[in-house]
């Protein structure tokens, strides 16, 4: 049996996405900066592309932005909205301890500048508190950045109510929505929203594409300069093919996501009921407010690593933390946020599944990972000390 | 269904060809590497160290070339608390550290032998110049030397147990380093020209007392230099900055060549002496794992190294109490430094090993 159950890592293409870009690769293949017909063709298309988009989003064509990605995205929202900021001598940035690194990585740079980043704790459920955004808002506070659902434990934040009290105080509010887009709703007004962020490839979209919208009006910074594609904000060539199988894939999740939704999120809660099964072990994330697809547990006694290599040898795709550069894992540093020892955040177990599980991909998890649980433990010298009540149990 | 080996693989030559070897006889084999700390400072780029991120990527090109799948696993906290801990305390405490040693101990034959049993591996590869026999006699596996006297690794393996003795192979260990490079160049795997690792890998500038004082955000205190009577010589700036056996940059004006002799933490002074005072005669060394035997109860002669790379001298070994050992050399040797390995050999094989405690005895 082979499981494919790390979507929030990747997606599989659908094939209505991969239809959409084929013919851009060698029928429709023009420049849609060029003058001729076959350029002219392919901006047409591009401009519907963006149209198509900001549908699903409840947002304005003119606010799509294509970027090569979420990463890309949060990078360009998060240094717009400071140099925006520092112009009117605002250097406060409030976001949260759990953000992905594009986002961490990006407030770290600013800090080297004079900018004071205040990452908010986030509760043992891994959400953040509308309050607890109000509370830190400051004179000089230039942007609020919390992603919608966090791509580790699923924990979906609450957006609009954020949304809401940053507009009421005239603060920017950015989103990196690379998990939720596709997968929950998002209005884009209606949750007052001023920047989000979105990665093709988490809807089945493909790889290398995303977008960042932008509320008209904010002045975004180039991260590439060149020429005046994307309104002058991001030099380069547009990605055609990925452009249309971004927009093919986001239609076809928004069209049938009440029903995936569904779908899923029943699978999600058999495994997590029988998950939980397993002693001494621990959701992670919010039981309600999470992502359909997302299961996240910790497991005492075990390291994370050995657990993925023989789920993997057993034919299920997991993932743990998240991957650094050398391939290794790092201890999750959202585990830690919610107050998980190291030793508990290594024997992290994410699963995250799409609609093309099947029950019986679900009943064969059920019955392989606590076995491949127990197996590991029995192996475990640690396990053995904590059993003798050498070493305590935290869980 | 063939035995599965996992091989520890640092990118260098060594590991790459026992990889090779294991995967041509038949062995269903994994590579895997440690990540074992992050730079400060990104990527020091001088190549001369281990485990540092280009290392794993050189690992994990090795691997695909030699055709087998690799992980890379991270041992950071591991690293941090049983290497530069140790090293780090170990320093601040007079002693000349070996972590090396230390790593092997805790992380390679530890934490990734353990990993490698987790994951159903039958044996443990690693790159090291060295051989592991079983005595049919005794029943008892033998830690050898490799056939390769210049580059033989025993002495930092001296603290294997029979258990990681019994699941690990040493591919190289029957090999001579032109053999491994031949072998390495004939497969074109990539790093075979590459550098050997020579520097303690977190301190790529090999700045010890820099790093230490950055690691513990404390500075070693300045204090005397004294000659064994007592008498100051002069001031030194931190006891950190020395090693025993050390000549060069104490700053004295001497009458004749002075040594680092003792490192004494007491009153934060260092012993200079010359080259004759440098001699120790006898030592007592604690933590030991015999490895040829299971213990020794009476007196046994056999030959000890105390450095890395040093000749091995006749000595007398006494077992005094519990998990200590008394080496009394035959003719008295120098440099002998407290935190360091001593190895006993009879012959080429591994007797078993300790680390030099504080009690130690010169010649004059």
């Amino acid at each position: 049996m082979f499981i494919y159950a790390d979507n929030a890592s990747t997606t599989k293409m659908s094939p209505s996405a991969i239809e959409a870009m084929l013919p851009y690769f060698d029928r429709s293949y023009g420049n849609p900066s060029s003058l001729h017909n076959l350029g002219q063709e392919a901006m047409e298309d591009l401009v519907k592309a963006r149209e198509r988009i900001a549908q699903c989003l409840g947002c304005h064509s003119k606010e799509v932005y294509f970027t090569s990605g979420g990463s890309e995205s949060d990078n360009q929202a998060i240094i717009s909205a400071a140099r925006i900021g520092s112009k009117c001598n605002k250097r406060h940035i409030i976001s949260a301890v759990f953000e992905h690194h594009a986002v961490l990585n990006t407030l770290n740079k600013l800090k080297l500048d004079g900018f004071e980043i205040e990452l908010l704790p986030v509760g043992e459920t891994g959400r953040i508190s509308p309050q607890q955004v109000e509370d830190a808002i400051r004179q000089d506070t230039c942007l609020v950045t919390i992603m919608y659902a966090n791509n580790e434990i699923g924990s979906i934040q609450p957006v609009g109510d954020i949304g809401r009290i940053c507009r009421e105080k005239s603060i920017f509010f950015h989103t990196d929505a690379v998990q939720a887009a596709g997968h929950i709703p998002i209005d884009f007004n209606k949750q007052y929203i001023d920047m989000l962020s979105l990665s093709a490839h988490k809807f089945h979209g493909p790889k290398g594409i995303g977008a960042l919208i932008v509320k008209q009006g904010i002045p975004l910074v180039n991260l590439i300069e060149g020429g005046a594609q994307e309104r002058g904000r991001r030099g380069g060539t547009e990605n055609v093919p990925a452009i249309m199988g971004m927009a093919a894939a986001l239609e076809e999740s928004c069209k049938h996501m009440k029903e995936n939704s569904w779908k899923i999120s029943e699978k999600r809660d058999r495994l997590i009921e029988a998950l939980a099964q397993i002693p001494h072990s621990v959701l992670n994330g919010d039981r309600f407010e999470r992502l359909p697809g997302n299961i996240n547990f910790c497991f005492e006694g075990i390291e994370g690593e050995s657990l993925l290599l023989l789920l993997d040898a057993k034919g299920i795709c997991a993932s743990s933390g998240s991957a650094c550069a050398s391939g290794a894992l790092d201890p999750s540093h959202v585990l830690l946020a919610l107050g998980r020892q190291q030793e508990i955040a290594q024997g992290a177990l994410r699963l995250s599944l799409s609609a093309d599980n099947t029950i019986e991909e679900i009943e064969y998890m059920v019955k392989t990972i606590p076995q491949v649980i127990n197996d590991l433990r029995s192996r475990s010298s640690r396990w053995e000390d904590k059993m003798s009540g050498k070493v305590p149990f935290y869980l | 269904m063939a035995n599965k080996a996992m091989i520890a693989m640092s990118g260098g030559v060594d590991s790459g060809v026992a990889a090779l070897l294991l995967k041509n006889s038949g062995f269903d084999c994994i590579g895997a590497t440690m990540k074992l700390y992050d730079h400060p400072n990104g990527e020091s780029g001088n190549g001369k160290t281990c485990c540092s991120l280009e290392d794993i990527e050189d690992a994990r090109s090795v691997a695909i070339k030699v055709g087998i799948p690799f992980y890379a696993f991270n041992y950071m906290e591991e690293f941090k608390r049983e290497v530069m801990e140790r090293f780090v305390s170990s320093y601040e405490n007079g002693e000349t550290p070996n972590p090396c040693i230390d790593c092997n101990k805790y992380l390679k034959f530890d934490a990734l032998f353990r990993r490698a049993e987790e994951l159903g591996c039958d044996f443990f590869v690693t790159g090291h110049y060295a051989r592991i026999e079983r005595d049919e006699e005794s029943g008892r596996y033998l830690l050898k030397k490799g056939l390769d006297e210049k580059k033989d690794q025993s002495y930092v393996l001296y603290s294997m147990t029979q258990h990681q003795l019994a699941h690990t192979l040493f591919p190289l260990g029957e090999l001579r380093k032109e053999r491994v490079r031949e072998i390495a160049e004939s497969y074109g795997l990539s790093n075979a020209r590459k550098q050997e690792s020579q520097d303690i890998c977190f301190v790529p500038d090999g700045d010890y007392a820099q790093f230490i004082e950055v690691y513990t955000n404390r500075t070693s205190p300045p204090g005397f230099f004294k000659d064994t009577d007592g008498n100051v010589l002069g001031e030194h700036k931190g006891i950190i900055r020395y090693t025993v056996g050390q000549r060069k940059g104490l700053g004295l004006s001497l009458t004749k060549p002075g040594y680092v002799c003792e490192k004494r933490i007491s009153d934060n002074s260092i012993i200079v002496g010359d080259e004759s005072q440098l001699l120790v005669k006898a030592l007592v060394a604690d933590n030991i794992n015999l490895i040829s035997v299971e213990k020794l109860i009476t007196p046994i002669r056999a030959k000890a190294r105390t450095r890395y790379n040093q000749q091995e001298q006749w000595a007398t070994i006494m077992p005094t109490e519990e998990n200590k050992l008394l080496i009394q050399f035959d003719s008295p040797q120098k440099a002998v430094a407290q935190g360091q390995a001593v190895v006993l050999y009879d012959g080429d094989t591994v007797i078993g090993g300790g680390r030099i405690t504080k009690d130690i005895w010169r010649a004059t």
